[in-house]
């Protein structure tokens, strides 16, 4: 993703920051002005709480270039408190420990480099959750 | 809406799907064209739709529908390139279709190509992922293959499968390629060669997913009166569908049900005026099994949860209730992405003229074909009627 793209979605992606629906309360992620519901706009930041369950899961091993030499590595939809579905990288954890309707929580972590010089990519990733 | 015109297919080409070092995207455009208007013959078209996924990214060409036209010989024509992932070559065809059915042309090509094999293997990967949300799902390091993998995990958890039950939807399509000399794959898989490869994005292997390759194929379109002085064997488009959905997963409501899929077959099921039992063959999106699954349930042919069950119980196969894949599928006639639409809807055509030899369904008269973008965000649906 592009440096400009970054910085302007740099709120939900370092605080999970999206919105609620101020015409029929829904809580939405990642943030899109529009309601998914009810279509009225939807401009109320909310902060969620970063906890949620594994809907799915899944083990990359062939993964995409900037990715590679992170491989094998754990994704998931993960299913917020709040109500939204996010889609991110699972950490801390032992692939073969993964399961469908654990409980996580929200982390912040490096992504992937723009090779040996360039940006360091950071963003939300999902580890087991420490009460 | 005013009265249409009812469109008909009079012509088909193709090349074969594999590596072709030796030729340009330009050459394996012109080649499919050419094999098409020669089929047709035909003299004169009005437009060319050149169906195109990626072609700036790893062909290094854009201006696709200028570049194409004046290969194949066609300079002057109006042309432009039509862009929806995986759904490409499909929504080239449906403006071919409105453009003949509302009366603004008579002759229209659609030509679908892809040529991938001009780049790394890294790249093409990587540039396989640019139809799905950029921001939100691969900025995390998940690819087309990751977000089918997560729909197969949840498919399995929710309804009990394992992986071997998905095995029929790539050994049927394998088995059909044999036949076909312009598939990538001709050779038969067995299920435990298909249990036991390589994991890519488990739990999707090798031998679940079809390979990306380039190819050509193209398809020429004229009003229905008029085919018969071309063709013996018209074949009418009886209903041209395109529905959208979410770009991103995440954003669905039910994972594992293909919103679009659904409307998209369910209105044209209602303007061809025929229900799923009136289908005798279903050229599907089976770049995954998972998706070929959802797209049997989500046209109607199996409950939800029960799509694989239609391939464990052998009726996806050509003598089966609902064949699939008939001339090999995007699994093993292979999948030249932007091209795919339009080979789906090539082979449809040979089962309904009745000239796909070992692999003919028996008297096949309606031929249901879908093209997916992405995991679903562009689904674009035909049915097509046999001739007479």
């Amino acid at each position: 993703m592009s440096l400009p793209a970054v910085w302007r979605t740099r709120k939900q992606r370092y605080s999970l920051v999206g919105e609620v629906c101020p015409e029929c309360g829904v809580k939405i992620f990642p943030p899109r002005d529009l309601c998914p519901e009810c279509s009225k706009p939807a401009q109320t930041p909310y902060t969620f709480s970063g906890k949620g369950i594994v809907y799915s899961f899944a083990i990359v091993y062939q993964a995409p270039e900037e990715f590679e030499e992170y491989a094998p590595y754990a994704v998931a939809l993960v299913k917020l408190e709040e109500g939204p579905m996010v889609t991110a990288q699972l950490t801390d954890v032992d692939p073969e420990e993964i399961k469908v309707g654990m409980p996580v929580e929200m982390v912040t972590r490096k992504l992937y480099e723009e090779g040996k010089s360039g940006v360091i990519h950071y963003g939300y990733k999902f580890r087991p959750r420490i009460e | 809406m005013r009265r249409k015109r009812e469109v008909a297919i009079i012509g088909i080409g193709q090349t074969r799907v594999g590596e072709h070092w030796d030729k340009s995207i330009k050459q394996l455009a012109a080649e499919a064209i050419l094999n098409a208007i020669k089929d047709a013959k035909v003299e004169r078209v009005d437009i060319l739709y050149v169906g195109n996924a990626l072609s700036g990214e790893l062909a290094f060409q854009e201006h696709l529908g200028a570049a194409v036209a004046d290969y194949a010989g066609l300079r002057t024509i109006e042309a432009c390139k039509v862009e929806a992932a995986g759904a490409s070559g499909a929504a080239a065809l449906r403006l071919g279709y409105l453009a003949v059915a509302g009366g603004l042309a008579d002759f229209v090509i659609v030509c679908g190509v892809e040529k991938v094999t001009d780049s790394p293997i890294e790249k093409v990967n990587s540039a396989l992922s640019l139809g799905i949300d950029g921001e939100y799902e691969r900025e995390m390091g998940l690819s087309l293959t990751a977000l089918s993998a997560l729909m197969m995990r949840r498919y399995m958890h929710e309804y009990g499968y394992e992986l071997k039950d998905f095995a029929n939807f790539s050994v049927n399509a394998h088995k059909n390629a044999v036949n076909n000399p312009y598939a990538m794959f001709r050779n038969p898989i067995t299920e435990k060669a298909f249990t036991e490869a390589r994991m890519v994005v488990e739990p999707i292997n090798l031998l679940d997913s079809a390979p990306v390759a380039d190819g050509a194929a193209a398809l020429i379109l004229c009003p229905l009166d008029m085919a018969k002085d071309f063709n013996p064997k018209p074949v009418r488009v009886a209903a041209s569908v395109v529905v959208t959905d979410t770009l991103a997963l995440h954003e669905r409501k039910d994972l594992l049900f293909l919103e679009a899929a659904y409307l998209s077959t369910r209105r044209a099921y209602e303007t061809a005026g025929i229900k799923p039992n009136d289908v005798d063959l279903f050229e599907l999106n089976d770049s995954f099994t998972i998706m070929s699954a959802l797209s049997l349930e989500a046209a109607g042919f199996a409950g939800r949860g029960e799509g694989v069950k239609l391939a464990m119980d052998g009726e996806i196969f050509i003598e089966g209730r609902i064949p699939i894949s008939t001339m090999g599928g995007l699994k093993a006639r292979g999948n030249p992405l932007g091209a795919t639409g339009v080979y789906q809807v090539v082979e449809a055509v040979i089962q309904l003229r009745h000239e796909a030899g070992p692999n003919q369904v028996k008297d096949a008269h309606w031929a249901l074909v879908q093209s997916i973008g992405g995991t679903g965000g562009t689904v674009v649906t035909h049915v097509l009627e046999g001739p007479d």
